[in-house]
């Protein structure tokens, strides 16, 4: 069975039992002052503008509630919905290919880009890409793929990791910025500016006159997506700086990569999410670019258009009845931003490209629990509950978490690369180690703790103990663990971190 | 096996647990949300529109038919262009009073991106536009030519028709579009806040947009 790997350029590769477990990267994350002021800055800026935005539509309970259902929908009829994809995409003049996992990915597109004879790529900020290491795989082809996203630019002149889906660069004040501009932008192409400063709009500028030489003479553009239209065979990217209307239309050649679980049903869908998804994640309430294309259009555009289908782990996920509602997420980033853990350990301790409370479900179900990094995820939260109730697409985070402690702890039935497999408790195993350190930090940094509990009191009435309505057929047969009403500490005490729940 | 084959096997094994459900998507997703928030007239959502535009830091302009090339020309010789993009079928009455000497650039698929970069600015029609969000949705019609003209110049001119293009809600405005034309939805100039969450308008799109709603009442 191979590792799913999802992408960590800079440290051991995160399938490494090299990697440190949660707690042992989120110790050095709060000693260091300057992350902590940025993650602080950033994530409390961010967090009252959504509130804000949020607040702007009256209907938003019912906009979200409608957003599980299409997702769930969805995934309850993936295999169908893909076909639909493939044939949508095939009729509007795309190629669709499909990949197992991310080995199959970064073939499929090194290969496309060499049969175009180009050595050099303009990517679009994409989360499947960086997931599956697509740039280091091409680099290693001899193919160059330059990062257009000014905070993606900024992780690879640093030679850094992204540590936000959002602001990937949210650890970096404008300070570093400008020293890695300075210092690293002629080895990659136009260098910075003469005196350039740390104002944001100098270093704006410094990015777009580095980056324009590129997009000019671009041949291949590759990009995610946010939303595949299984009727119309539709891609929509969602952006701000232009840099995706630039990959997305001037090369000749266009290749996106897209998880199984970015598709939605119908036209009518992106009515939903295109007022969800901006408030959620820049809490704009439209964000200033959103790009649409089926297939290719004549004289408009690139006239070769490839459309990858990534699995990666996401069909594992969806065998999990509980874990499975992961796969709903819009990867708007709100529960980052309003996650007490997050702000205090940062983006780089999850061990993957997906940090904060959706890194804590989805990696560890994407690549399994055999790692002490994937074993402490699901113990790296306080349960307070705030992801779950800004989640736009109302995925019970706590609810999951709790599943997957009690995976972790007790061992069970889970699939990996398609087959059913049983995991062994942790217990007595340095997974076990691991997780309980985990669960030590986050309930002892009081800030977190406290933040959690309070929160926690308010959402107890928001969790369910079984889903009503058409989400039954999730749940038929089956009740939800419960999250424990008592508080966070007293839970821990009495069932030492879950361990004991399952008894 | 192929990998096709592999994905779609795996997604159906992995829903073998969930119980067989034939319900038509209309009636599997409920949609009680509302299709536009608050009920304006006509000149209530144009002001809404106004309002969302510059908020996110577009020039609003507003004109009647008749007004229309006047303000066009002064806008281009107030931003200094020397020379425009000009999509096949704007209507020619809206250049009719620009300085000839603002050089004509046609949109054509010959162009290369170095050239379109040399052009100061494009002036456009629009498919539609939002007046909740303060959006302008382009359709590639002839009036708005191929994505890039609009994408490279660091000034773009867009006409919405009042109240003819404006809508209320994205809802709305999904009921008038057309899926298989490559769509571009605008609000306000390019911006990012990646650097400390400090937006700065203007990165790799055009960093001025000036919206010019023109009265037309014809619709
Ligand atoms: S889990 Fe929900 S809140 Fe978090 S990124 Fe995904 S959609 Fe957004």
């Amino acid at each position: 069975m191979s590792t799913t790997y999802l992408g960590m350029p800079a440290l051991p590769a995160p399938g490494d039992r090299a990697f440190p477990s949660f707690p042992q990267a989120a110790h050095a994350a709060v000693r260091d002052t300057t992350l902590r002021g940025n993650l602080r800055h950033a994530t409390h800026t961010i967090r009252a503008k959504r509130a804000k935005a949020v607040a702007e539509v009256s209907d938003w309970a019912q906009l979200r509630e409608a957003g599980r259902r299409i997702k769930d929908h969805t995934l309850r009829h993936l295999d169908r919905y893909l076909v639909q994809v493939e044939e949508a995409v095939t009729a509007a003049g795309g190629t669709v290919h499909w990949a197992a996992n991310a080995a199959e990915a970064n073939r499929i597109v090194a290969d496309l880009v060499k049969a175009t004879g180009e050595r050099e790529v303009v990517k679009v900020k994409s989360m499947a890409t960086q997931e599956i290491g697509l740039n280091e795989a091409l680099q290693a082809e001899g193919i160059r793929a330059y990062e257009t996203d000014l905070a993606e630019l900024i992780v690879q002149l640093g030679k850094d990791r992204p540590s936000h889906i959002l602001v990937p660069a949210i650890h970096r004040n404008r300070g570093e910025i400008r020293d890695i501009f300075r210092s690293e932008m002629s080895a990659w192409g136009r260098p910075a500016p003469e005196g350039l400063t740390d104002t944001p709009a100098e270093l704006a500028e410094a990015a777009r006159l580095h980056l324009r030489e590129k997009f000019l003479r671009a041949k291949v553009g590759i990009s995610g997506a946010n939303f595949v239209v299984a009727e119309t065979g539709t891609l929509v990217v969602v952006e701000s700086e232009g840099n995706g209307r630039m990959c997305l239309t001037l090369p000749e050649t266009l290749i996106s990569v897209v998880g199984i679980e970015k598709i939605v049903p119908t036209w009518r869908d992106l009515e939903v999410f295109l007022q969800t998804l901006p408030r959620s994640s820049t809490a704009e309430r439209m964000n200033p670019y959103t790009s649409m294309w089926t297939g290719t259009t004549d004289g408009d555009g690139p006239s070769t258009f490839h459309l990858v289908l990534l699995d990666n782990g996401r069909t594992d996920t969806l065998a999990d009845q509980v874990g499975r509602q992961a796969l709903r997420c819009i990867r708007c980033s709100a529960c980052l931003n309003v996650c007490p853990v997050y702000e205090r350990a940062g983006g780089h301790a999850y061990g993957s490209v997906y940090p904060g409370p959706i890194g804590a479900i989805l990696s560890p179900q994407l690549r399994g629990t055999a790692t002490d990094i994937d074993a402490s995820l699901p113990y790296a939260s306080s349960l307070c509950g705030a992801c779950y109730e800004v989640c736009p697409v109302a995925i019970d985070i706590p609810e999951v978490l709790v599943h997957l402690r009690e995976r972790v702890a007790e061992g069970g039935t889970a699939t990996r690369g398609g087959n059913k497999v049983v995991l062994r408790p942790a217990k007595g195993h340095a997974a076990e180690r691991a997780a309980m350190r985990a669960a030590r930090w986050a309930f002892t940094h009081p800030g977190a703790l406290a933040a959690g509990q309070r929160l926690a009191s308010r959402t107890r009435r928001f969790h369910p103990r079984a889903l009503p309505g058409p989400g039954r057929a999730w749940s038929a047969g089956r009740d939800l663990p419960a999250v424990p009403a008592e508080p966070f500490r007293d839970w821990w005490q009495r069932t030492r971190g879950g361990k004991d729940e399952a008894k | 096996m192929s990998s096709r084959e592999r994905i779609l096997g795996r997604v159906r094994r992995a829903l073998a647990d969930v119980p067989p459900d034939d319900t038509p998507y209309e009636e599997a997703v409920p949609r009680p949300y509302l299709r536009r928030h608050g009920d304006r007239d006509v000149a209530g959502t144009a002001d809404l529109l106004a309002a969302n535009l510059a908020d996110y830091r577009a020039v609003v302009h507003r004109s009647d038919t008749a007004g229309l090339p006047g303000l066009i020309a002064h806008l281009l010789a107030q931003r200094g262009s020397a020379s425009v993009l000009v999509p096949p079928g704007l209507d020619p009455a809206w250049l009719a009073d620009t300085d000839t000497d603002i050089t004509r650039v046609a949109d054509r698929a010959e162009s290369t991106p170095g050239e379109l970069d040399r052009v100061d600015s494009v002036v456009t029609g629009c498919a539609v536009a939002i007046a909740e969000t303060g959006t302008i949705v382009l359709d590639g019609s002839p009036d708005q030519g191929r994505r890039r003209i609009t994408l490279i110049p660091d000034h773009h001119i867009c006409v919405v028709r009042v109240p003819g293009q404006v809508v209320s809600s994205v809802p709305e405005a999904l009921e008038r579009l057309t899926p298989s034309r490559p769509l571009t939805w605008i609000s306000g100039p390019s911006a990012t806040s990646d650097i400390e969450l400090d937006r700065v308008e203007g990165v790799h799109g055009p960093r001025t947009l000036e919206v010019v709603l023109a009265e037309d009442g014809d619709g």
